[in-house]
């Protein structure tokens, strides 16, 4: 957090709003943020190998792509924790992971290429864990716009 | 999509060059023209494959250390109604409507609140609960205790 100054947090409001495409998209978001075009390029380097950033790119819709994605829980217990953390960690399908304060206390969304593979991962997950796991994919989607100020 | 389309995803997946023109180095490793690059990320875009060029922010690392996920059990028939209401709080990132596990999980709609402070989500939440009239509404907070992976999906 304190490594953060206010260029930089210019620079993180603006570029969760989009990016251009052009032949100089630095230069011209440079010059609306009023700085150098090599200044701008220098702080995200900086910004990426702090891994302050998870992403600086394209992004998509899994599902539009011909992928699927899900939202699953398990209920672990405290002593096996770390070990079905392993576990659950070692497929590459698995993007986030969360311990999260409820009785369905590990929480991970599962990106697939191929839609067949979520229900295959869960069944791989289950052997390996001998948990249950709760597969609760998206109905609906309402709202998405993850764009927080810095 | 097209076999270009792909190539362009599976290269710029990983984030685009920090060079003056990143679109030109692209197009030299695709063998292709700048132009035509512009054009196949702009017909991306439009087509709605893509979803936007930009950044993604680690957020705990940012200081937005509490991210709570808040699930409701709403009665069917309102539950489009209420998740389309929710978009009006700023402070709602995300909103879902997902499918419930009876007995054992009765919530259908699912929210991020993503703050510095756990008291903060909580005030967020009651002006939730008082602007939509959601107190008869079942909910639960579920704070992160711990992140062990966010690394996006991949193609």
């Amino acid at each position: 957090m304190d490594s953060l100054d206010s260029l930089d947090r210019l620079i993180i409001n603006h570029l969760q709003g989009g990016f251009p495409i052009c032949e100089r998209p630095y230069l011209e978001v440079a010059k609306y943020l009023h700085i150098s075009e090599a200044v701008l390029i220098e702080r995200l380097a900086q910004l990426l190998d702090k891994g302050l950033l998870s992403r600086f790119g394209l992004l998509y819709h899994a599902e539009r792509l011909g992928g699927a994605l899900t939202l699953a829980a398990m209920s672990v217990p405290e002593t096996e924790f770390d070990q079905v953390t392993a576990i659950v960690n070692a497929f590459p399908e698995v993007a986030h992971n969360y311990a999260r304060d409820h009785e369905l206390n590990m929480w991970f969304v599962l990106a697939t290429e191929q839609p067949e593979r979520v229900p295959e991962v869960i069944q791989e997950i289950e052997a390996q864990t001998g948990l249950t796991v709760y597969n609760m994919p998206k109905q609906t989607e309402y709202y998405v716009g993850l764009r927080l100020e810095v | 999509m097209n076999h270009q389309h792909q190539q362009l995803i599976t290269l710029i997946q990983d984030g685009l060059p920090l060079v003056p023109r990143p679109y030109l180095a692209i197009a030299e490793q695709l063998g292709t023209t700048e132009t035509e690059v512009i054009s196949s990320i702009q017909s991306l875009l439009h087509s709605g494959l893509m979803k936007r060029l930009g950044i993604v922010v680690r957020h705990r690392q940012l200081g937005y250390r509490a991210n709570a996920m808040v699930v409701w059990d709403i009665p069917d028939h309102q539950v489009t109604q209420l998740g389309q209401q929710f978009k009006q709080f700023d402070f709602v990132t995300l909103c879902y409507r997902r499918k419930r596990h009876l007995p054992q999980w009765p919530y259908n709609l699912f929210c991020m609140i993503h703050s510095q402070e756990q008291d903060t989500v909580l005030q967020k939440l009651q002006t939730m609960i008082e602007v939509c009239q959601l107190q008869q509404i079942p909910h639960q907070v579920l704070f992160s205790k711990r992140c062990f992976k966010q690394c996006g999906a991949r193609y």
